[in-house]
């Protein structure tokens, strides 16, 4: 095995930090050089991402010793083929944002780049990681990361909504390793392959304590994921940041997403003895009142960049009711969900920015009030003049166009890949043959939230395509339109590719599903 | 002794919660704090209580404490100074930026 390859699984976690910590040293004037450093360092991560991905899909797990000590002492990375995704789609996604922010947004204030790479760098660690302490501290590194990219551009609303966000997250963070120390003390380990071999075994008088434990972990990464009522605080703050922050934390609340996933299968999976399936009727509660919530809200916002906010509740919500309601071929659907929604939404939040350019503060608000109380229709006298037709300028054709892409990808209609999940989630909850009342439920709600979110967003078109002309035509660079661009593409590729795309997260859920391959290749027995 | 330290653990916390639940940001950022100091206590716990134990390995020892929560609250303490520095900073630059030290941004009505 060749040098690069094995250390392969520790390039995402070193690559962004070598190159955040290299920036540290030059001062704000050098902003070339940083932007490069910080293209070339993402552009590195993207490619390793790929490689990653490619090693993973041989079904082998890569284990990565940090410190060469053996599992259970010391902490490991580890590479299946859900990190290896996941790391894939946080580097594509961190890309396209970076790219995005180069024309404007990241001259607005200092240590942009630095902070992006820390965000990344925690990410990926988070993905990575096969200890449930360092899972903690990888946490806490992209919160951090986070916590600068959320105030970044600074304005009152953003301190505001940072405020929050920061108060909500620092006690979740309490309360993850409140979590995270009550397991240790019932199972003398932190290591999550130790974890799942010594669940089982734990004595009758225990569990309800170790359960107590699970349970405050799970509430710990359900508000990293936003399930209701715990993601109160992600509308405000994801509406508040800068468009590249808040497309590349995107990426955030599927971290919460990933960690119930990883823990439910791997600790809580089919052989954990009584503990089986612990917390699973929770999450799809939990996740389908945050898809009701999400879908309501989405059909009530004003704001774009709110509606944008209220379908990643969605997509949260998706997601933890198709993990709770469980199985192979459920699951599979869901990881598909998981990557076209987090694509899907990272390119909405990009356009917004150019979608408001051109639009007076407010007018969205206006214009939902003059719909309400009928004042656009009051001198609805037809001109005298017939229209023949009106120029529409190239920036607003090409944004026209990328939201229709991005409300066809949000509402799951075909022909983009928001329908192939859409449709393999329905089939898969379809399959089992009494199909039980919390399906049919989901069932229901994932189709009506495909009918709310086409309402929401063709009404949010119509209002902006479709309004007077007068207003002024925003200008768009085309390195802002490139990374949506980029985005859709992907997405679109996905679709072309669907079939491949969906045999790897088959497989991938396959392996979750069956977590004896990930404990024996971590504990090397 | 468990009693004691669990009463204090409980007392502290619930100090905290109290805290955290007040409008203001500066009671905020000190619920948050003391919930710090609790949850590194309650780590240190986790480990199991042993009085006189050494945690590494010395001569003629009977027993040894755990030493890996101690090791996890210096990373958690670490980590907790530095968020809660930053949020105190954050709450001072909200109280400029929206002239009210309420978590809100604004004074309630």
């Amino acid at each position: 095995m060749s040098f690069w390859q094995a250390h392969l699984v520790v390039l995402p976690v070193v690559l962004p930090l070598a190159a955040g910590a290299l920036m540290l040293l030059f001062d704000e004037g050098r902003y070339a050089l940083k932007a490069a450093i910080s293209v070339a360092a993402t552009l590195a991560l993207v490619a390793a991402a790929i490689a990653l991905a490619r090693l993973a899909d041989a079904g082998a797990v890569h284990v990565y010793r940090l410190g060469d000590w053996p599992a259970p002492f010391g902490i490991v990375l580890v590479a299946d083929r859900l990190s290896a995704v996941l790391v894939l789609l946080a580097s594509a996604l961190g890309f396209a944002a970076l790219v995005f922010s180069l024309a404007r947004w990241s001259r607005a204030g200092p240590r942009f780049h630095a902070l992006f790479q820390f965000l990344l760098m925690g990410v990926n660690g988070a993905f990575l990681t096969g200890d449930l302490f360092n899972l903690f501290v990888f946490f806490e590194v992209f919160l951090a990361a986070s916590y600068g990219l959320a105030l970044y551009g600074s304005g009152a609303a953003r301190v505001r909504a940072g405020l929050h966000y920061i108060a909500v997250n620092l006690t979740a963070s309490l309360l993850f390793l409140i979590g995270a120390s009550l397991l240790y003390g019932i199972t003398g380990t932190l290591n999550m392959a130790d974890l799942a071999v010594r669940v089982p075994a734990v004595a009758a008088g225990d569990r309800m304590l170790l359960e107590a434990g699970a349970a405050i972990l799970g509430i710990a990464f359900l508000v990293k994921a936003g399930m209701w009522p715990l993601g109160f605080w992600l509308p405000g703050t994801y509406a508040a940041a800068s468009a590249p922050a808040a497309a590349v934390f995107a990426i955030l609340t599927k971290v919460g997403v990933y960690a119930v996933l990883r823990v439910s299968l791997l600790v809580f999976g089919a052989e954990a003895g009584a503990s089986a399936g612990f917390g699973g009727d929770w999450l799809v509660l939990g996740g389908m009142l945050t898809l009701a919530f999400g879908v309501i809200c989405m059909l009530a916002a004003q704001e774009l960049s709110r509606l944008a906010a209220f379908s990643l509740l969605v997509s949260s919500g998706t997601l933890l009711a198709a993990i709770g309601t469980g199985g192979v071929a459920v699951t599979g659907a869901a990881l598909y969900y998981l990557v076209v929604s987090t694509l899907g939404v990272g390119a909405f939040f990009l356009l917004i920015e150019l979608v408001e350019r051109g639009r007076a503060p407010g007018a969205n608000v206006l214009a939902v009030t003059a719909e309400a109380f009928g004042l656009g229709d009051a001198d609805g006298e037809i001109p005298a003049e017939e229209v023949v037709g009106i120029a529409i300028p190239a920036a607003v054709g090409v944004l026209g166009v990328t939201f229709a892409c991005c409300a066809l990808l949000l509402a799951g209609l075909p022909p983009l890949p928001g329908f192939i999940a859409k449709f393999a989630l329905l089939a898969a909850l379809l399959d089992p043959d009494p199909i039980s009342a919390a399906a049919w439920s989901l069932l229901v709600l994932l189709t009506v939230s495909g009918l709310a979110a086409t309402i929401a967003t063709a009404r949010a078109g119509v209002r902006i395509f479709w309004a007077s002309p007068e207003r002024s035509v925003p200008r768009v660079a085309v390195i802002e339109m490139a990374p949506v661009v980029l985005l859709l593409a992907l997405c679109a590729g996905l679709t072309v590719q669907a079939g491949p795309a969906m045999r790897y997260l088959q497989d991938t859920a396959q392996s979750l599903h069956a977590p004896r391959g990930y404990i024996e290749g971590v504990l090397a027995r | 002794m468990e009693l004691l330290v669990a009463a204090a653990l409980g007392l502290v916390t619930a100090c905290a919660v109290y805290l955290m639940l007040r409008g203001r940001t500066f009671p905020v950022v000190l619920g948050l704090a003391l919930l710090g100091y609790a949850v590194n206590f309650f780590i240190f716990v986790a480990g199991g209580l042993a009085v006189g134990a050494p945690p590494l390995v010395a001569d003629g020892a009977a027993a040894y404490a755990d030493p890996l929560p101690q090791a996890l609250v210096l990373t958690a303490i670490v980590i907790g100074f530095g968020t809660t520095g930053f949020l105190l900073a954050l709450a001072l630059r909200a109280r400029a930026a929206t002239g009210s030290d309420h978590v809100d941004g604004e004074e309630p009505r």
